[in-house]
């Protein structure tokens, strides 16, 4: 099916591997938001997590490794933020930030070495003759398993925070931290462990970007993916089946961009790479301004710091 | 164990003593680094911070410090007053880039006339421009609620992309055989910033970073509007109780950091960069966070730090040339530098305390 | 006394923070199904004593016992655990969860939140306390909130029920309903640990009291046995000084307040309806209510920070609903918010900035536009001298006060800008009673000079002590104000919305 020169077969197949990195980012960043922590760093965990997860990757020759070390890199940079805002209590807004820069950074020296390498090829899940159902055996049955496991790890946290009594104790402590603490909850602690899954699922976005979607490293190669992940949680008014809708839509622009740009229209390329940030300050824009008529969605506790005073 | 205890009030000691310790904490960690890439770290310590200043050739790189400390300074001097109120506008970058595609698409319209005026226009061109690239957020913030922090950063990619399209269409240079990139402004006297004094580096836009900090300084510590943005940056609600009205600061502090972004990137493009090409931002708007917060968002501290920071920038590329130390080291010093900043800040409003030792 | 009669056994508890030693020695013991009342002034000492109990605390000295064994909790999971429930008067719930996850997250191991529903229905019933699983705490009055506290801790079925200031957010018949319940819970075995500063409360319900100053056990009585004065002076330490309100007349209409209504300033607050008053020159008007039924909204939009429309807010037949709050302030109409640390003042800014704060506009502190650094110093000292405010100079942080002398700054900013009409909201919340005498008096002098002031608070006692005329803030309506000395503790409830329509279910 081609319309204007787009193949629309391959522009909704290629959205589901267009929106993972930011799906996996912005799941994580949602669940740190949602225990009341503001963490502008996720373009700086995804790339850490996209130069470990291809650094691992390309030197043991394992796609799952390379995820996996992706995940443990974009955690440990999480940590550190962490440390620096729970236990030194630092401006958010400005470590966040610092973590960004320092990923950027620390990426590229690290990656100096990888280069120009392809990555060994992630597993394609192998769902036969559903695959060849025509169109959506394409659109849905197509992809590698990591797109199947972010999809799971989204209906997990979903589940968790809707559910669970622990993700109800992270949602409290995100609305009110003083109240959770005269609880005695430990509000630092989940805190932490919020930060770290978040760091991990950006991480993990990151390694996806590098092993799969590009698939190779480039210096600064998540140029803004995190920024936009920051932006669809915003924009899923801080709900988990919503951010799969902003992922989705954000992967849609993207993939349309792309297929725009083959189709060689005589847009020029510039304009349309501008795109999914343009869209993406449309959406936020007409979600805040819808949200002002109702209730607030953001945590209570949202950036605040928390210094336990007795 | 080991507890922070707020303090009854902010040290004025350790805010300023902060700075120093990190900077101190950045060269040991800097050293550790640069050994692990193998490279000796006295020598790399000494050639990002000495050699510049003080070494053979010296007199050379001394007078790039104020070409590289101009733009920073003259941009965090800008965003240190927004941040000092919470308006947390992090699209420098975009500002400054935006800047320089007005003030040079001034210059290459007018070309080749020569007219004392075309300077000055450039400059009017460019701060409207990083204002109203400022105001943006400013008004989606105000009219929707829409975060400034998302909405500012965003829009220093979509200026990236511009800046690209900019190079590569409409500001080509016709006679450029097909390069990307502007015209040269270095060759255009009427739109040139050039070098004021010779070999000190001092250009228009060290002395507007010069009247930045001057200006910043009366606002911030002599001026009730000053008191007043402070006062918004501590306690919100007592800012309105004074009497400031939060949209109006919002639209304030972001138009007054983007107007000064937007001329340091003028000043960058008509002088030490020369044209507009792809790739000519070099993410100064992004340093200059650093370095107003370097600086404590202080105007004299944010001079301190620019050139401070000018320095790891000049003695990073001798660094690379004569240690052949990747460039992104250089990045992640800087990146440290803020982590160790923001990590020691808590000196200034708690104190640290052995558990059991008051009883 | 024997294990037997002795729930809950405390003995020479001390607590020191920088600075200061909050609880020195503390001991005292509390019988099962005893009603037993701490008495204290703010900052006596109670609420760090009540931490420590709770485990949220812990102490550096001294030793506990519970139902006969040691009891040294590490945290409030280990003494919900023992079966020690604690209801706050501030901060322990959530108000974008509902009634029951807030419940459940009081609970050590909630049941699923089908049966927990259900159990609270019929908790609140038994208890008489209706309360609606399902609805989200943001929506709730103040009165139901400390409800759904209350369940919280009596589905853990506890020995020991900690009651933190509990009626401060009642109206007097909400107040009945608790004690109903209290007593209730009391003759089914469950001791109570009340605390308070309202005399009369405590020679109604409580056994036994155990009075703190300074940290340290003053006194301990059977409270209806003794007068309130008595009390009060066992709780103060000196005999209490009356303040004087003699000498004031009514002059011509200052402010006229006329259909004003606001929109809610936090995403669960109130919004303030329909509202109108005069105030006269000379007067105090006393606006009493429940915290959260639009005091602070009131206070937003008679100073200004919260422009209102066109008509509803005139000063001397000048309409000024449009003015922000330094316009007004050039008019004369000061006023000085609830909320110290961050409302009325700047807490990591010297007393001197914070003069400059409010002051600039009525004061000499500035020269166009610059601030004369000495002028502003001055005024601090001079505030820091009439007010007799205790701290080592106008240069320390606003932070660094004790909650009395920042109170008295604060007040004192605004009285001596002699101001044609001042609001204040919660004059005397949360200050000791030498402080707040001499706030209420310096009210009234400013009004016997002639000025109009309006009194927004919580405690009635000092609204039927100083007010000429009184009117009740209810979800955001106002009453018609009335002459104070011809209402009776009764009637003001009525007015402050009685029991909320949940008599019937209590008695």
């Amino acid at each position: 099916m081609i319309i204007g020169g787009i193949d629309i077969i391959a522009l909704v197949a290629t959205l589901m591997a267009a929106s993972t990195p930011v799906l996996l980012a912005a799941t994580g960043e949602l669940v740190a938001e949602k225990s009341g922590v503001l963490n502008l760093g996720v373009e700086g965990m995804m790339i850490m997590g996209a130069v470990g997860g291809f650094a691992a990757a390309v030197s043991t020759g394992s796609p799952v490794l390379g995820f996996a070390a992706g995940a443990v890199a974009g955690a440990v940079l999480a940590l550190l933020f962490a440390f620096l805002t729970q236990v030194l209590l630092s401006n958010q807004v400005a470590t966040g930030l610092a973590l960004t820069l320092f990923g950027l950074g620390l990426s590229a020296l690290i990656g100096k070495g990888f280069e120009g390498i392809r990555p060994p090829p992630t597993a394609k899940v192998p769902f036969g003759p559903l695959a060849e159902i025509p169109g959506l055996g394409r659109i849905l049955f197509s992809h590698d398993w990591m797109v199947y496991f972010s999809l799971l790890l989204v209906a997990a946290t979903w589940a968790f925070l809707r559910h669970s009594r622990a993700g109800l104790i992270l949602r409290a402590v995100g609305e009110s931290h003083d109240a959770a603490h005269a609880l005695g909850y430990r509000v630092v602690a989940v805190r932490i462990g919020a930060l770290a899954f978040g760091g991990a699922l950006a991480g993990l976005g990151g390694a996806y970007l590098s092993l799969v979607r590009v698939p190779q490293w480039t210096e600064g190669m998540t140029a803004g993916a995190g920024w936009i992940a920051l932006a669809i949680v915003v924009f899923a008014s801080w709900r988990a089946e919503r951010v799969l809708l902003g992922a989705y839509l954000f992967g849609g622009i993207t993939a349309a961009q792309l297929q725009l740009q083959a189709a060689g229209y005589a847009i020029p390329v510039h304009l349309l790479s501008m795109a999914p940030f343009v869209v993406t300050i449309v959406a936020l824009v007409l979600i805040t301004a819808l949200h002002r008529q109702g209730s607030q969605a953001a945590p209570a506790s949202l950036g605040r710091a928390f210094h336990a005073s007795s | 164990m080991i507890t922070l205890v707020k303090r009854p009030a902010p040290s004025r000691l350790w805010a300023w003593s902060t700075p120093l310790l990190a900077v101190l904490a950045t060269m040991i960690a800097g050293g550790v680094l640069f050994a692990l890439l193998g490279k000796n770290p006295f020598e790399a310590i000494r050639t990002i911070f000495w050699d510049p200043l003080f070494g053979p050739n010296a007199a050379y790189f001394r007078g790039q410090l104020l070409v590289k400390a101009g733009p920073l300074i003259l941009i965090a001097s800008g965003l240190a007053v927004g941040f000092r109120a919470g308006v947390w506008n992090i699209g420098a970058e975009g500002q400054y880039v935006i800047g320089a595609i007005c003030g040079a698409s001034v210059a290459l319209a007018a070309y080749p006339a020569e007219s004392g005026l075309l300077f000055p226009a450039m400059v009017l061109a460019a701060a409207i421009g990083g204002w109203a690239w400022g105001m943006i957020p400013a008004v989606l913030k105000n009219r929707f609620g829409v975060s400034e922090i998302l909405v500012s950063l965003m829009l220093v990619y979509v200026a990236e992309n511009l800046l690209a399209y900019m190079a590569f269409g409409p500001l080509k240079n016709p006679q450029g055989f097909g390069f990307p990139g502007s015209r040269n402004l270095q060759q255009y006297p009427a739109a040139h910033n050039p070098e004021l004094i010779a070999g000190t580096g001092m250009h228009w836009g060290v002395v507007a970073a010069l009247l930045a900090v001057a200006g910043a300084y009366v606002l911030m510590h002599r001026h009730i509007a000053g008191f007043r943005i402070r006062v918004a940056g501590e306690a919100p609600r007592a800012a309105r109780f004074s009497g400031v009205v939060p949209a109006r600061l919002v639209a304030f502090c972001l138009g007054l950091s983007g107007t000064p972004a937007g001329l340091a990137g003028l000043f960058e493009v008509a002088g030490p960069a020369g044209q507009i090409t792809d790739s000519f931002n070099a993410g100064y708007g992004f340093t200059a966070i650093i370095v107003a917060f370097l600086g404590r968002l202080h105007p004299i501290g944010i001079l301190l730090a620019g050139l401070l920071m000018a320095l790891t920038y000049i003695g990073g590329d001798m660094a690379q040339l004569m240690l052949q130390l990747p460039a992104a080291a250089i990045q992640v010093f800087q990146g440290m530098l803020l982590f160790f900043l923001l990590g020691f800040d808590f000196l200034t409003n708690y104190s640290i305390r052995i558990r059991g030792a008051l009883a | 006394m024997t294990g037997d009669e002795t729930l809950l056994a405390v003995d020479g508890l001390t607590k020191a923070y920088p600075g200061v030693v909050a609880n020195d020695g503390v001991s005292f013991s509390v019988a099962p199904g005893e009603v037993h009342a701490l008495l204290g002034e703010n900052g006596a000492g109670k609420s760090t004593l009540v931490k420590m109990i709770y485990g949220l605390v812990r102490p550096d000295q001294g030793t506990m016992r519970f139902r006969g064994a040691p009891y040294a909790p590490a945290e409030p999971r280990a003494a919900r655990a023992a079966g020690v429930a604690m209801v706050f008067q501030h901060f322990s719930l959530f108000e974008a969860l509902n009634v029951a996850e807030n419940v459940a997250l009081g609970m050590e191991n909630p049941p699923p939140m089908r049966t927990l529903g259900q159990r609270i229905r019929e908790v609140s019933q038994t208890y008489g306390l209706p309360l609606d699983p399902d609805r989200l705490v943001g929506d709730l009055s103040a009165g139901e909130r400390q409800r759904v506290e209350i369940i919280r801790c009596l589905l853990q079925d506890p020995r020991l029920l900690i009651m933190d200031e509990p009626t401060s957010v009642l109206t007097p018949q909400e107040v009945e309903i608790l004690f109903h319940t209290l007593r209730k819970l009391s003759s089914e075995g469950t001791a109570i640990l009340y605390i308070s500063h309202k005399l009369e409360e405590i020679r109604a319900l409580c056994d036994h009291a155990t009075i703190l100053r300074g940290g340290r056990v003053v006194g301990s009585c059977i409270p209806r046995e003794k007068t309130a004065r008595e009390l009060a002076e066992m709780m103060v330490g000196a005999e209490l000084q009356l303040t004087d309100r003699a000498g004031r007349t009514a002059g011509e209409v200052a402010l006229e307040v006329a259909g004003l209504s606001l929109a809610p300033l936090s995403p669960f607050g109130p919004s303030l309806k329909d509202v109108g008053f005069e105030l006269r020159m000379g007067e105090i008007l006393g606006i009493g209510g429940v915290a959260g039924n639009g005091q602070e909204e009131l206070l937003a939009a008679l100073s200004g920070e919260r422009p209102t429309a066109p008509g509803t807010v005139m000063l001397g037949g000048a309409d000024i609903a449009a003015l922000g709050p330094n316009p007004r302030r050039a008019l004369g109409i000061l006023a000085a918010p609830e909320e110290r640390l961050g409302h009325a003042a700047v807490p990591d800014m010297s007393l001197t900035e914070n003069a400059i704060l409010t002051g600039s506009v009525r004061k000499p502190l500035t020269k166009n536009g610059f601030i004369d650094m000495a002028a502003a110093r001055g005024f601090a000292d001079e505030i820091i001298r009439a007010f007799d405010v205790r701290t080592p100079g106008a240069h320390v942080a606003a932070r660094a006060l004790s909650g009395g002398n920042l109170q008295k700054y604060v007040i004192g900013r605004e009285v001596l800008q002699e101001p044609r009409v001042l609001i204040v909201n919660q004059p005397t919340w949360g200050v000791d009673a030498a402080a707040a005498a001499a706030i209420r008096q310096a009210l009234l002098d400013l009004a016997a000079r002639g000025a109009a002031v309006i009194a927004i608070s919580q405690d009635l006692d000092e609204l039927l002590e100083i007010s000429d005329r009184f009117a009740a803030l209810n979800e955001g309506r106002l009453s018609a104000p009335r002459e104070t000395a011809a209402l009776t503790l009764e009637e003001i409830g009525l007015m402050l919305g009685g029991a909320h329509g949940m008599q019937e279910a209590a008695l």
